[in-house]
């Protein structure tokens, strides 16, 4: 496969930056997984998306708005109702999806390309992350493997907890580099590493 | 102001689109009832209180609502899906609470 560039490349330094002089509490990286998929399930055929899901990722979704959950390699959350977006390191899901998702259950749109993945960790994480979004990432709000949609400035984002002090976000491809260096603006303060 | 989206719970309002009077009836597109169409496109109740309205969560999951604003005070008395048919995206119990 072709080597996939990344959108954020001239803005992405590795090393500590910013206020780090007492360690860094900002780590920013960018998780490129190999496919990024969005499913969609028409009106009660919800279960059965669930299902393909389970039988395709191995991940089984538990029930209500925004559940996920996160295998290392593969993770997947609700951002809608009934609409899914599933990861994985490993291209090629689309594909297996396209075999499971017949077209009486649901869609599969494949954003491999079309979407960046962000990952910001360590303990300023929920604090960093406050002052771009108006949501509420305490962990009783906002468990880990929970998907959420918001908007940073009317950059759609879709965020999941894969960790009680990281979190994934996934941004349009076009508007990444912009996100990703307000992101390591917004760290300066507290000290970041880029990995 | 903040609206509870059913699926995502409470947001602020930048993140939703107003989509227009809820109580609105659109005719048949086939007919040539001019006043029905008019009625439709023209007439509103304006009125001093809780008016149905329909919004979309254009920054959140994209659903469509239906909800119940006071115009005097903001007050926001019910939010629901527009569809609904959503049986299993009722937010979890426990992230209800406040
Ligand atoms: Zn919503």
């Amino acid at each position: 496969m072709a080597e996939r560039q990344s959108p954020l490349e001239p803005e992405f330094h590795v090393g500590s930056h910013g206020n780090f002089e007492h360690g860094v509490e900002i780590l920013l990286t960018e998780t490129r997984p190999g496919s990024i998929v969005q499913l969609a399930a028409w009106p009660g055929e919800e279960k059965k998306l669930m299902a393909a899901i389970r039988a395709v990722s191995g991940l089984a979704l538990p029930d209500g708005a925004g559940g996920g959950l996160s295998d290392g390699a593969k993770s997947v959350f609700g951002f809608a109702p009934g609409k899914f977006t599933v990861t994985d390191e490993a291209e090629g899901l689309a594909a297996a999806f396209a075999k499971a998702v017949t077209p009486a259950i649901g869609t599969v749109t494949d954003l491999s390309h079309g979407r960046t993945a962000i990952r910001i960790a360590g303990p300023k994480a929920e604090w960093v992350l406050s002052k771009f979004f108006a949501i509420d990432f305490v962990l009783p709000a906002f468990p880990v493997g929970a998907g959420r949609s918001t908007t940073h400035h009317d950059v759609f984002a879709q965020i999941q907890r894969t960790g009680t002090d990281q979190f994934d976000i996934y941004v349009f491809r076009s508007f990444a580099r912009s996100f990703w260096k307000a992101l390591c603006h917004a760290s300066e303060e507290v000290g970041y590493e880029v990995q | 102001m903040l609206i509870t989206c059913p699926y995502c719970g409470p947001r602020d309002v930048i993140e939703f689109t107003y989509q227009g009077d809820g109580n609105r009836e659109r005719p048949d597109p086939a007919s040539q009832n001019f006043e029905a169409w008019n009625a439709y496109v023209y007439d509103r109740l304006n009125p001093a209180g809780d008016h149905n309205e329909i919004w979309q969560h254009s920054g959140g999951c994209r659903a469509h609502l239906r909800v119940v604003r006071n115009t005097l005070t903001h007050e926001i008395s019910s939010v629901a899906f527009v569809r609904g048919d959503h049986s299993s995206a009722a937010r979890r119990k426990a992230e209800d609470k406040p």
